[in-house]
């Protein structure tokens, strides 16, 4: 996708978020920050309009206060257009809705997500950890947590 | 009435005698060694390098076959020899554990490379155990990583003359 089909859309995705949205340009990737109760409204909007249907990478990070989940989305054939989506929830309360129903390729890589970093994702057909055995305590990937003797 | 004398020597050099140099005895249990320390099935399980040094070994370079070991199973119940070529990871665990109780007595564990033996670089890590003897005795443990076919050879010759031996 070239520059400006973004621009075009670019008006629908502010009027659409009402939590205000980011927008920065490097080099070809365009990247959105957004608030978590507009992200299922702006995906859609990638998916639908802008034609990005490759959810390639979902991850998160560990921000201190928060927790910033970061979503990679391409197109298939791929034509160079990248999308990065970023979402801050705070840590008290780390919530967002899923989007496993717009991008199948969500649904292990949210599990992923809240396996190692404890973000729920509200809507999950089946949110249970998937790299660490069920009965693990904690989140390893969390800046604050601590080994214990294996 | 004179009875028959008693034979001199005992019933085995008399058998020995008997029988010339045609026949070998020996106990069951001894030949059973020779022919299992000249014959293990490895049941592999393993990660990445650990494995390809190992595919290295079954080649024709290496020749694994040389020795007899290259009967390479998937299935525990037809192996006697646990090759174990990778880290374990928590998750794993109780699958490696069943497997290895699937296999059949007498069964060894050879613990290839150093997440095998130790947990290597990931033993401080939040989801891998310190070795796969947290789990079950292993038996030989060739460290390296990844150790060469030779270093394999070297392990599995090991246990084959502490096997030939009944040392297990």
């Amino acid at each position: 996708m070239d520059a400006s089909a973004l621009d075009g859309l670019l008006a629908d995705l502010h009027a659409s978020a009402p939590g205000g949205l980011e927008v920065r340009r490097d080099g070809a990737c365009t990247l959105l920050q957004a608030a978590p109760a507009d992200l299922p409204v702006v995906m859609r909007l990638l998916r639908e309009q802008a034609g990005l249907n490759y959810l390639a990478n979902l991850t998160a990070v560990d921000r201190g206060e928060s927790f910033e989940v970061v979503y990679h989305l391409f197109r298939i054939p791929a034509d160079g257009a990248q999308v990065v989506v970023k979402c801050r929830v705070p840590r008290a309360e780390p919530r967002l809705p899923s989007v496993v129903a717009l991008y199948p390729t969500a649904d292990w890589q949210e599990r992923e997500v809240y396996d190692l970093m404890g973000v729920i994702f509200d809507g999950h057909p089946n949110l249970v950890r998937v790299l660490l055995p069920d009965d693990f305590v904690g989140h390893p990937l969390r800046k604050d947590f601590k080994v214990t003797a294996t | 009435m004179v009875l028959a004398s008693p034979p001199a020597d005992d019933g085995a050099s008399a058998l020995q005698r008997m029988l010339g140099d045609n026949v070998i005895t020996t106990t069951l249990e001894k030949m059973w060694n020779w022919a299992r320390s000249w014959s293990f099935w490895p049941l592999s399980y393993g990660c990445n390098c650990c494995p390809i040094e190992m595919m290295a070994a079954g080649g024709a370079r290496f020749d694994i076959a040389r020795f007899g070991y290259e009967v390479f199973r998937a299935v525990p119940r037809q192996a006697d020899l646990l090759v174990v070529a990778g880290p374990i990871t928590l998750k794993m665990a109780p699958v490696v554990k069943r497997v290895y109780e699937q296999m059949p007595s007498p069964k060894w564990v050879l613990a290839m490379g150093n997440c095998a033996t130790s947990g290597g670089p990931f033993r401080d890590g939040y989801s891998i155990l310190p070795g796969a003897d947290s789990l079950f005795k292993v038996d030989i443990y060739v460290p390296g990583c990844p150790p060469r076919p030779e270093a394999l050879f070297h392990g599995l010759l090991e246990l084959k003359r502490r096997v030939e031996r009944g040392e297990y």
